[in-house]
């Protein structure tokens, strides 16, 4: 069957043609086909970009979906083979029960293994594994035109360096072995604090960080004047004993998407008051299950719908260390002073460690994610006030988030871009890579 | 432990059902056409923990090779408690109209083969007096529709087949269910337009086929849904449903 896909924010709007690939063989098979017809064509995995680095410049993607079986897999030492289609939700349905676990999940577990690797994906431990892409060891990589080729720190390294964090450009990835990490328990010991604003986060942040696998603050981006910065800082570790199972809470799903966007500044100001007043004052200590702390918004399928049919952009920086503190209270300011902003804003403090990508997104910094229903005026005014502001902190923006970014930007924060573009399969061809390349 | 087999194994709907039956530590004797696909299936089988995997390519249109095939399978398993027939095409009804001999090797493949193999079948479950045979037949053959005839055929034919064989292996104690899938998200669809609502996943066909299987119910439509939609369609008359675009 033939549906169109999408972008997560649905925005750009591009619907694109999906070629189902459910076998190895099918890949060679539809992307010969794709780029006989139309010249180019992009690998999608499971359309969990915001923007438009998932939508192929002809609008005809390779969808991976269904390659995602297990190859192998390693009980002793904690190594699994997989195709490149596969969840992250399906990787840990299986892993976990044996006590194994993915050492870097990003927000949603519906990501596929390529589609992590191709963004390099960061989460809550930032500081303590660094990116997705750190944790492979090997995948297989098909070019147009070539066999499938091998590649590791050892095999093709610039291939392998070029493809970890390099936006579906490189070639397609078949399968990845990726290394897990040994828990005890899918349960995770969690303590929540409030903070009154921004210099507290940092406070907070600097002193507990280094003593917990898992850091993350939610931020209330509309509250003004002595409240700015006000947020609930989490941190978690894996508990050292307890059940094993990746069981699914139950989920609701949003049917179907309203003409209008359901996020308005009434709705998001009585959403952040309510969120903010319902977490407890003094710090508090409890156990709660892997899928509520890494994924809430899971609960909700196709949340994304909320926002209508014009859908809404993400907005997601990072700055490095020096700079961070002022350039946040900025970003804030500038952010609640114009009404609109997210139901949860999320700042994370991301460590040393280094990307084997070229295009990694993470520094040594802070970063911090919204969301926003689109509207013209965004691009007009919110996102270039905050631009200059990112740019003056030398930090840069996520590309698995973004729609807006200019060239310049792009190539001034992420300076490798050249090496990708010398190394990108001629048969692959983004939306976003064609925007933002264009000089 | 259960000992299954399934015939048609790198099929979506077949790889779904195995992944479910993975999960209860079964013991496997897959059949396929492609060898290289039926050991990706089964690579991914043994990480989710199977016991045993057996691999057997057969291209199920010859007939010739059917009796091999099982008895390599009873030499490995013993005995078979599912067997899970999986296989099938989907024609192109407006080829098989042009060409009589593309119909006929259409209705071979997804009715004669079938109907062979399950006669096959039908002995040794006969002679074990235990087991389940699962068929996979299609709601397409429970009415002749112009944009499908010959498919709907070659099913309406198996699922009679499967009605008489039922009550033949009721009298020694094992089971015969015949499974109605509607539409299914899966390759053999790719590139069809079907209405959205209607189309429903591999899995979660396979979900109701292992459940049906557990609970030897004799027909199962999946989703459960389209045994209404079937009763609505076999009650319009005649004169009306020859006029209608279906
Ligand atoms: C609710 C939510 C929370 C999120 N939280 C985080 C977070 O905490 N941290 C973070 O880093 N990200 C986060 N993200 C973003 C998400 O993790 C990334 O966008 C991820 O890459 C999406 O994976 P996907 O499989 O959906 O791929 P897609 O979005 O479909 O594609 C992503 C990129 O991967 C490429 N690609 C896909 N498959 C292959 C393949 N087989 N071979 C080569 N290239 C391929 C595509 O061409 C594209 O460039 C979040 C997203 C959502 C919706």
């Amino acid at each position: 069957m033939s549906r169109a896909l999408h972008s997560w924010g649905c925005y750009p709007y591009a619907p694109q043609t999906g070629h189902v690939c459910h076998w190895q063989s099918d890949v060679a098979a539809h992307a010969g086909n794709i780029v006989r017809l139309r010249g180019s064509t992009l690998p999608y995995g499971n359309g969990r970009s915001y923007g438009d680095s998932c939508l192929a410049f002809t609008s005809q993607v390779l969808h991976m979906r269904g390659l995602d079986r297990f190859i192998q897999a390693d009980w002793v030492n904690g190594l699994v083979c997989v195709e490149a289609g596969i969840t992250l939700a399906e990787i840990f349905a299986i892993t976990l029960p044996r006590g194994w676990f993915l050492p870097v999940t990003p927000g949603t577990q519906f990501v596929t293994c390529g589609g992590a690797i191709a963004n390099d994906v960061h989460g809550k431990n930032h500081h303590r594994r660094g990116t997705f892409g750190a944790h492979v060891l090997r995948f297989g990589l098909m070019r147009h035109g070539v066999e499938t080729v091998i590649c590791s720190r050892d095999e093709h390294p610039d291939l392998f360096a070029a493809t970890i964090g390099g936006l579906g450009l490189t070639g397609v990835i078949v399968w990845a072995e990726i290394r897990l990490i040994p828990v005890r328990s899918s349960q995770i010991e969690r303590t929540v604090m409030r903070f009154g604003e921004l210099a507290e986060f940092f406070a907070l942040s600097a002193e507990r960080d280094a003593h917990h696998e898992y850091s993350v603050a939610w931020i209330d981006c509309l509250a003004k004047g002595r409240r700015r910065g006000r947020g609930v800082f989490i941190v978690g570790d894996h508990a050292q004993e307890g059940e094993l199972t990746a069981a699914v809470p139950s989920r609701w799903y949003m049917p179907a998407t309203p003409p209008f966007s359901m996020v308005n500044e009434l709705s998001l100001r009585v959403f952040n008051e309510g969120y903010w007043r319902a977490h407890p004052a003094r710090r508090t200590r409890d156990r709660i299950g892997m899928q509520p702390f890494f994924y809430p918004l899971d609960r909700i399928l196709h949340w994304n719908r909320i926002y209508g049919r014009r859908g809404f952009q993400q907005y997601q920086c990072v700055i490095p260390e020096g700079a961070a503190k002022d350039a946040l209270g900025e970003l804030l300011r500038v952010i609640a002073d114009s009404g609109q902003g997210s139901f949860l804003s999320v700042l994370k403090r991301c460590g040393e460690i280094v990307s084997p990508g070229l295009l990694s997104f993470p520094l040594p910094g802070v970063s911090l994610a919204l969301d926003f229903p689109h509207n013209a005026r965004l691009e007009l005014e919110l996102f270039p006030r905050l631009d200059a502001i990112v740019r003056a902190g030398g930090g840069r923006l996520y590309p698995a988030k973004d729609a807006h970014m200019s060239g310049k930007d792009f190539r001034c924060s992420y300076p490798r871009w050249e090496q990708l573009e010398a190394l990108r399969d001629p048969a692959l061809m983004s939306r976003f890579w064609k925007r933002v390349t264009a000089v | 432990m259960k000992r299954v087999m399934i015939v048609g194994a790198t099929s979506a709907i077949a790889a779904a059902c195995a992944r479910r039956w993975a999960a209860q530590g079964c013991e496997f004797f897959l059949v396929a056409r492609n060898a290289e696909k039926l050991e990706r299936i089964a690579h991914d089988l043994r990480v989710r923990g199977v016991g045993e995997v057996t691999l057997h390519t057969m291209d199920a249109t010859d007939l010739k090779a059917h009796p091999t095939m099982l008895k390599r399978c009873i030499d490995t398993m013993q005995r078979i408690d599912v067997a899970l027939v999986a296989y099938g095409t989907l024609p192109d009804q407006y080829a098989c109209e042009r060409d009589v001999s593309t119909a006929v090797q259409e209705f071979n493949n997804n009715g004669v083969s079938v109907i062979a193999l399950l006669s096959l079948l039908a002995n040794r479950f006969e002679a074990q007096a235990h087991g389940t045979l699962a068929v996979i037949s299609s709601v397409a053959g429970d009415r002749g529709r112009p944009s499908n005839y010959l498919y709907g055929a070659a099913k309406a034919a198996v699922s009679a087949f499967c009605e008489g064989l039922r009550g033949r292996l009721f009298r020694v104690g094992a089971h015969v269910i015949t499974i109605k899938p509607g539409f299914v998200d899966s390759p053999m669809t790719a590139g069809l337009k079907l209405p959205r609502l209607l189309v429903a996943t591999p899995d979660q066909v396979a979900r109701r086929i292992v459940s049906a299987i557990e609970r030897r119910v004799c027909t199962q439509y999946t989703p459960g849904y389209w045994a209404l939609i079937i009763l609505i369609i076999k009650s319009i008359p005649q004169p009306i449903f020859k006029r209608l675009k279906l």
